[in-house]
């Protein structure tokens, strides 16, 4: 309850990012978003420590355990997932194929982040042509078939690793650009950029230090689900025969190595795929739970409590009075 | 006769009550816990007569028509109370029963006409609907019926902006539609939020004119919610004071208006500017509504009443009538009407 | 509407030039396609007739002019591979993609308009949760794969479906799925989402206080605003629709544009490869012009170029 004539000291107004244990206590209380960072954190460390730790045993050809089926430790544990006909331990080459997969679409999403997200916010703080020109651009880039712009980019450059993380950081930017710009055009017209351009803050500076920060909780929602686009796109790529090259392994590659032999051997290509999803998944479930806590404004979503009053209970407040 | 008589004249008691509300109560969950938006509101309506509710903003005058209406969102429940119309309680009826009602009986209008307009149909389509829904009438008989009600309710060209769009007309057209839209299928009560709110000073006096004639001609019940002391001593003959959830005083409105009985009121009425000298410090009543999340036990008003008492912390005041016609929910109202 | 419409038209003109450019280039620089026509053995006086024949020994600038005057006239020049015409090439292959995308679509906004309402309807109930579960594995599963799975389950392992081709009815379950997921998951949330402000609006609530029963409030009154969002999406799916072509045709063999492009880009077929790419810019520019007038019928405010 107010008293007359109080009112609390105005709290200090810098619009800085939400602090971190703030955000990694609400993460706790989502267990589905928890579950969904966990997984994407083992899938990661698998990817970076993963091939260190196996030695060769994605490539090492056996002759006599080609089409060894999976769930069954007689093998070893080596194919707990099955091998192929090359008697290669499928689980493995998961192992060793996350990484190529991240190693492609992290620095995509990196690039076309910081990329796109810089061109969005200085487009939209501008305005006028610099605007106009680059939605224009943007539009282009955006109407066009994604998958076939890459399949002609990497026919003409052929394919590697770093054409296509080129390829597809490029053809992502637009999302980036689109997003930061409407933000950034958004928040130019408000009060407080005037008021920063009035003590003479140059509009570099303004963009680094007010619209940015704000922008950022956005972006990052864009990205993370950017990524399972970018994932998806270049295990399309690889499956087509037009993205990840033999011997480099790639979750997308694997599928359509494994196509061969579906009637035989179908874990082959099932778990790759499986690999995928599960990834997809739980980075969509995070950005989903991202987008809410991030924005003060949504984050009491988290929170609110379910169920109907009982009158019992409103009886009883009423007694008590 | 003094107006004062002239009031006392008017609320006869032998009116038919059209509708009597009796300890409404509703509440409210959020995420910081349950909000008790009205606790224990009863009031009745006569036909032919306005009752103004009364009271500033968030004290729950608004929730109290959505759930008499039973247009409250899920996350309010109605926890307790009786709404008699013309003889059934509404809160016990099922949905069918109170979706018949709907129109024909009961009807609202809300403050917003931009947006309670149905912007993709034209107005012909959305006035003609409750023909359609509760007579069956035909798309030509029900726009032909849409016609005759624009034209009462003072559009001008009626017949020619029949099939024009809710974004083609002005504010104060737009809520004739609402009002038209509501008294379509004469019902015997008629809610009005605000009605008057969002429109300029000229365009409030028409339309409360309009909804007065249209009162006295179909011997409509109207309750008027409202924050405008104005408002409500133009155009309503009884009153009913709301203050956090509930009720703290009712009774003919000239009554009321001259010696007020509740220290809120006193207070409501007393900060109404003008009369006063120049130079004088304007009037108000200290500190704010409490959080409905947390009602001071007893008196919801102790906290900022002058004449606060510890008997106002543990027993909470009913409303008591304490004269022909009139209630107040004060342990003390006595000195209150003296002072 | 009409000026609506002409206005959309001249802004959808520069992306479409620009496309056409961007294909024209970036096909020549995949590399000299006599290496694929002509015999290793070829003498250069025969790979001189054969760049002349086909235009290829001027300036690439110059070629793009030719090629633009030549569009004018509805000449597409001949396919390399198979000497016909190529917008015959492409005009053949059009319809069957046409019928795949077009079906798909169809189903995916009838589908999604059903399970969104349903969603709105009741938010956080089991329906709402699981239409949720499903839109976002739909946008998670990667449609390759999908389409392989249905192939196991389906064709190898039940054997009530074939594995490719496009006879009989049989033959379109499994590409339509495969291609219906993406666009179905992204409409159902959109729906849900545009059906449950619809149904907190304003004017639901004014239908309801005339007596309204819940179908005339969702049907009459929610739908056709909840509609102009939805299409607004579906115009930006056709792209999509056009990415997942591609995949599908391929493993399904499906006798369409996409499988054509993968091929004429394989084969450095550039005649073909510009025409299919113009017939899929064409048609991509023209889808999204019609969703346009449809919102543009839908809703008033938008034909009467309200900006409220």
């Amino acid at each position: 309850m107010s008293e007359t004539g109080d009112h609390p000291a105005p709290a200090d107004t810098a619009p800085a990012a939400a602090p971190r244990p703030r955000l990694f206590a609400l993460l706790l209380k989502d267990r589905v978003a928890c579950l969904a960072a966990l997984v994407l954190l083992a899938m990661s460390t698998a990817a970076v420590v993963g091939p260190f730790l196996l030695g060769d045993l994605a490539t090492r050809q056996n002759l006599h355990s080609v089409d060894l089926p999976p769930f069954t430790l007689d093998n070893g544990w080596a194919f707990v997932l099955g091998s192929d006909s090359l008697g290669r331990s499928v689980a493995a080459r998961l192992v060793v194929a996350a990484r190529t997969t991240f190693a492609v679409a992290v620095p995509a999403v990196l690039v076309s982040f910081v990329v796109g997200s810089a061109w969005g916010m200085w487009a939209g703080y501008h305005r006028g042509w610099r605007e106009s020109v680059s939605m224009r651009i943007a539009d282009v880039v955006l109407s066009f078939p994604s998958l076939l712009l890459a399949v002609v980019v990497l026919y003409v450059f052929s394919p590697s690793i770093a054409t296509l993380v080129l390829v597809l950081a490029i053809a992502r930017v637009p999302v980036y650009l689109r997003t930061a710009r409407a933000e950034s055009a958004e928040l130019r017209s408000r009060l407080f950029v005037d008021a920063a351009r009035t003590f003479g803050a140059s509009s570099g500076s303004i963009i680094r230090r007010h619209v940015a920060p704000t922008v950022m909780p956005t972006l990052i929602t864009v990205a993370t689900l950017d990524f399972c686009f970018v994932m998806l796109t270049e295990s399309s790529l690889s499956f087509l025969g037009i993205g990840i090259q033999p011997p480099d392994l790639s979750w997308g590659l694997m599928v359509a190595q494994g196509r061969q032999e579906l009637q035989t051997a179908w874990w082959i290509a099932v778990f790759p795929g499986l690999a995928i999803v599960m990834t997809t998944i739980s980075a969509t479930t995070l950005a989903s739970w991202a987008r809410l806590a991030t924005d003060p404004a949504q984050r009491w979503r988290l929170t609110v409590p379910r169920g109907r009053v009982r009158r019992t209970a409103r009886k009883a407040e009423e007694v008590a009075e | 006769m003094n107006a004062l008589q002239e009031s006392t004249r008017r609320a006869r008691p032998a009116d038919p009550a059209a509708m009597e509300v009796e300890g409404l109560s509703v509440d409210i969950r959020t995420p910081e816990g349950v909000a008790h938006a009205v606790r224990d509101v009863s009031f009745t309506v006569r036909s032919g007569r306005t009752l103004a509710l009364l009271g500033e903003s968030g004290c729950g005058k608004s929730m109290t028509a959505l759930a008499i209406a039973g247009l409250l969102d899920p996350v309010a429940d109605v926890v307790g109370g009786e709404i008699r119309l013309n003889g059934s309680n509404l809160l016990a009826l099922g949905a069918p029963e109170r979706r018949r009602l709907a129109g024909p009986e009961l009807a609202i209008v809300f403050q917003d006409a931009l947006t309670a307009l149905n912007p993709v149909y034209t107005v012909g389509a959305q006035l003609g609907e409750p023909f359609r829904i509760h007579e069956g009438l035909s798309r030509r008989a029900a726009r032909a019926r849409a016609v005759e009600l624009m034209e009462r309710v003072g559009i001008p060209e009626a017949r020619s902006r029949v099939d024009a769009y809710p974004h083609q007309f002005s504010g104060g057209m737009r809520q004739r539609l609402l009002i038209a839209m509501a008294v379509a299928l004469r019902p015997s009560v008629l809610l009005a939020d605000e009605p008057t709110t969002a429109l300029d000073v000229t365009v409030q006096a028409q339309i409360m004119e309009l909804l007065r004639d249209l009162r006295a001609e179909r011997d409509m019940a109207l309750v008027l919610i409202t924050h405008d002391l104005a408002v409500a001593a133009e155009h309503a003959d009884h009153v009913a004071v709301m203050y956090a959830g509930a009720i703290v005083e009712t009774g003919p409105i000239g009554e009321v208006f001259a010696a007020p009985r509740h220290p809120y009121t006193r207070g409501l009425l007393a900060s109404v500017p003008g009369g006063g000298k120049r130079g004088e410090p304007l009037r108000f009543i200290p500190g704010s509504p409490p959080d409905l999340r947390a009602v001071p036990t007893g008196c919801a008003f102790r906290t900022r009443c002058p004449l606060a008492r510890e008997r106002c912390a543990t027993h909470r005041p009913e409303l008591v009538e304490n004269d022909q016609g009139r209630t107040a929910a004060c342990h003390y109202w006595r000195e209150s009407a003296d002072a | 509407m009409l000026v609506f419409l002409r206005r959309r038209i001249l802004s959808s003109a520069l992306p479409l030039l620009a496309v056409v450019l961007g294909v024209f280039f970036l096909a020549r620089l995949t590399g000299d396609p006599a290496n694929l026509y002509l015999p290793l053995s070829a003498t250069p006086e025969m790979r001189a007739e054969f760049a002349a024949r086909n235009g290829f020994d001027q300036p690439v600038a110059v070629q793009f002019l030719d090629y633009l005057s030549q569009i004018v006239r509805l000449d597409f020049g001949e396919s390399l591979r198979t000497a016909q015409p190529a917008a015959q090439a492409v005009l053949q292959a059009f319809p069957a993609t046409l019928q795949l995308a077009g079906a798909t679509m169809a189903i995916a906004i009838a589908a999604a308009v059903v399970v969104g309402s349903l969603a709105a309807y009741r938010p956080n109930s089991v329906a709402d949760r699981f239409a949720s579960l499903l839109s976002s594995a739909s946008a998670s599963v990667p449609d390759f794969w999908f389409a392989i799975m249905g192939v196991l389950v389906f064709a190898v392992t039940l054997n009530w479906l074939p594995t490719s081709g496009t006879d009989g009815m049989g033959a379109w379950v499994l590409p339509i799925a495969t291609l219906l997921i993406r666009p179905f998951g992204v409409l159902v949330q959109v729906v849900r989402g545009s059906m449950v402000s619809a149904l907190s609006a304003p004017y639901a609530k004014v239908a309801r206080s005339k007596g309204a029963g819940e179908r005339r409030v969702i049907f009459v009154h929610a739908l056709r605003n909840a509609a102009a969002p939805a299409l607004t999406v579906a115009g930006d799916l056709t792209v999509g629709l056009v990415n997942g072509a591609v995949v599908v045709e391929t493993i399904f063999g499906w006798p369409g544009i996409g499988k054509l492009m993968i091929d004429s880009i394989l084969q450095r077929d550039f005649a073909v490869l510009q025409a299919a790419v113009l017939l899929t810019a064409v048609t991509i520019f023209a889808l999204n012009i019609l969703i346009d007038a449809c919102y543009a019928l839908l809703d008033a405010r938008v034909r009467q170029g309200v900006t409220t």
